[in-house]
């Protein structure tokens, strides 16, 4: 169990995002949905301009909040071939699916949009079924 | 505008993935690895972004953007085959490394070598998907 300033940490950072969807929608009219939004732009679709804005912030940001706070420390532990195999799975999964933890968890839910609940449901039912093999099943691994 | 409007909602999105934790995915594996030490902290995240979004779009339904002609907002609301088949595929490849699009996206100027091997391989999937559907 974390710390408590860990937890307020979360909801202050969860506050962030759910601000950063309304102004893009508020704005722009656009759903804050991060899978389309890449999506869209490696394809060059439409919207380039607003979508490389988006991602260029997304970037960014890490660094400043690491400048304010002395650096950023993450924990990647996934081997290459699982870190790939990963990746593969979120690529074709949020295409096929038309969304992901921004795009169905957030804006999609925050819609009450029946699609979105359903995804969201469904995905972090498989989240828990596939960490729970990946670590207690067959140990190790990420 | 618009550009300017989308960087600051990316800086805003990328600050709260950093400050929250999400751009970890030890941390996100925390929470979704239920049979072990739990970690609650994307739970927080979630409830708590939904506080500001669901007012947030319940204000904004049916409005003009103030930089934009019309809403770009999904109509279906039906669910089908690719949504649940997709969905499925998602959560057990975020459940291998943790990583979702957004914080694949953010861990590029803190750990770019793994990220780009993720972020490679996500395009991959999303290409190949658009591409046998077309």
């Amino acid at each position: 169990m974390p710390a408590s300033g860990d937890l307020i940490q979360a909801a202050a950072g969860g506050a962030l995002i759910g601000l950063a969807s309304v102004l893009l929608l508020a704005f722009n009219g656009r759903i804050m949905g991060v899978s389309g939004i890449w999506s869209n732009l490696i394809r060059a679709s439409e919207g380039f301009g607003w979508r490389l804005a988006f991602v260029a912030g997304t970037v960014a940001a890490p660094l400043l909040v690491g400048v304010l706070r002395g650096g950023v420390e993450i924990q990647v532990d996934a081997p290459t071939p699982l870190l790939a195999l990963a990746g593969l799975l979120v690529g074709a999964g949020t295409a096929l699916g038309s969304g992901c933890t921004s795009g169905h968890g957030i804006c999609g839910i925050s819609r009450l949009s029946p699609r979105s609940i359903t995804a969201t449901l469904i995905f972090m039912a498989a989240g828990f079924v596939s960490v729970a093999i990946m670590r207690h099943v067959i140990g190790g691994g990420a | 505008m618009q550009i300017l409007v989308a960087l600051l909602s990316g800086l805003l999105f990328g600050a709260g993935l950093t400050l929250s934790g999400m751009v970890n995915p030890a941390v996100v594996l925390g929470f979704l690895d239920v049979a072990g030490d739990w970690n609650p902290a994307l739970l927080i995240v979630m409830v708590s972004a939904l506080a500001v979004a669901l007012p947030g779009f319940r204000l904004l339904a049916g409005r003009k953007p103030l930089f934009a002609p019309r809403q770009f907002v999904p109509t279906r609301s039906d669910i089908d085959v690719p949504l649940v088949l997709g969905s499925l595929i998602f959560g057990i490849g975020w459940g291998l490394a943790g990583i979702c699009p957004g914080p694949a996206l953010a861990m590029l100027s803190i750990e770019p070598g793994r990220a780009v091997i993720f972020i490679a391989a996500m395009s991959a999937g999303m290409l190949a998907v658009h591409l046998i559907r077309r």
